[in-house]
């Protein structure tokens, strides 16, 4: 079989197919919050061994912050693609999902709050997961500063790449400073991550919302890569030639 | 060689310097990153008198006693091999309960109690209901026993 798969590495070509997309997307991502929230909060146990209803912010929380770390390995990923091949579209992509990234993580670092303030006893601690997640909000927002600090969007997408890229290392600390094999050499005071520990029940919802929170992402980095394709190809004919640019 | 091949081979040198870095950050703060303190490296007399410092560990079974006029509490947290005596003038967070982890911030008194400040409950990992846990408990109980740790691992 023989694919072009750089056909949709061309703007021109993109645009239209991610403009029939994105409603798929986002109506996927709504479906399925729906399925996750309606299953998170009626189908799941009232009470666990040590929580009560407040418990129910891990169908939040959870996808939240894996999304806000999966959508840094996703930047990367599209930033580096952009430094080996120099296809517009990847850096553009790589630039769409970082301002969703950091609200990502905005939401995990806030629901966690929401939920260390009742049952650990506080709304914040420097202890080394909640330190290195908020290293990666940094990382986040330091990368779309540099962007927007360099006014030729090509020497811009290239510095904020080789950032994203060194800003990688942390990934690797955030999931093992939970997840350390001798847990008398690093001590944390957030619990390990475990899937084998949790109610089938909430597994479920908790996996529906994760999709949800995918489709979401997919959806409105579409959405930032359409017009962030118009602003840089304002200039080409196909562009001029859009329907929604003539009339509006 | 294409300008192509030679971005591809200088990213895939910063990639593998980027997981480098990452594994040199991991093993540096392997040991020294310790958010607490165990009671067996306290009581051997690790930290300086008069220091702030994290003491972390499994609040002991039947030791929590509370005042029945005020807020003081004392409880003891343990590592199963030394034990610590706790005072706390403070309300416990929801998840503080015996046979759990806690984390305490404070001073060690000079009559070796602890004297906490802030007093934090540590969570496991497992989300399950009573009745449920209940049950897994009982049939790792016995291994818990034989191989206890600080962490709440063992006691799931």
């Amino acid at each position: 079989m023989n694919i072009n798969w750089f056909k949709y590495a061309a703007p021109s070509s993109f645009y239209p197919l991610a403009g029939k997309l994105i409603p798929w997307f986002m109506g996927l991502a709504l479906l399925l919050s729906l399925l996750g929230l309606y299953w998170g909060f009626f189908k799941t146990p009232n009470v666990l061994t040590h929580q009560k209803e407040y418990y129910r912010i891990i169908f939040i929380h959870v996808p939240a912050v894996w999304m806000g770390m999966w959508l840094y390995v996703m930047m990367v990923f599209w930033a580096l693609v952009g430094l080996v091949f120099n296809t517009r579209l990847s850096y553009m992509f790589a630039s769409a999902i970082a301002p969703t990234g950091a609200l990502f993580t905005v939401i995990g670092l806030w629901t966690g709050a929401f939920w260390g303030q009742p049952s650990w006893g506080t709304w914040w601690d420097w202890d080394p997961r909640m330190t290195s997640f908020l290293i990666l909000l940094f990382l986040y927002i330091g990368y779309m500063a540099l962007q927007s600090a360099i006014d030729d969007s090509r020497r811009a997408d290239k510095a904020s790449a080789i950032l994203a890229l060194v800003g990688l290392v942390m990934v690797p600390v955030i999931y093992w400073s939970v997840n350390c094999p001798n847990p008398a050499e690093c001590s944390s005071l957030h619990q390990e991550s475990s899937t084998q520990q949790i109610e089938p029940n909430i597994f479920f919802a908790m996996m529906v919302m994760v999709l949800a929170f995918w489709f979401y992402a997919f959806g409105v980095v579409c959405m930032r890569v359409r017009t962030l394709i118009l602003q840089r190809e304002k200039h080409t004919q196909w562009v001029q030639e859009l329907e929604e640019v003539q009339h509006g | 060689m294409k300008a192509r091949q030679k971005r591809f081979i200088l990213v895939g040198i910063g990639v593998i310097g980027v997981a480098a870095a990452s594994a040199l950050i991991i093993s540096a703060l392997r040991g020294n990153m310790n958010y607490y303190l165990t009671p067996t490296k306290v009581m051997a007399g690790e930290v300086a008198e008069g220091e702030l410092f994290r003491l972390g560990g499994m609040v002991r079974k039947g030791s929590l006693k509370r005042d029945t006029k005020g807020l003081d509490v004392e409880f003891i947290l343990t590592d199963y091999k030394t034990d610590v005596t706790v005072r706390y003038n403070g309300i416990l967070p929801d998840l503080f309960k015996e046979q759990q982890s806690a984390v305490t911030k404070g001073k060690l008194g000079t009559d070796h109690i602890f004297y906490a400040e802030e007093v934090l409950a540590k969570h496991d990992p497992s989300y399950m209901p009573p009745e449920v846990k209940e049950s897994l408990h009982l049939d790792k109980k016995q291994s818990s026993e034989a191989a206890p740790a600080i962490n709440d691992k063992a006691s799931n």
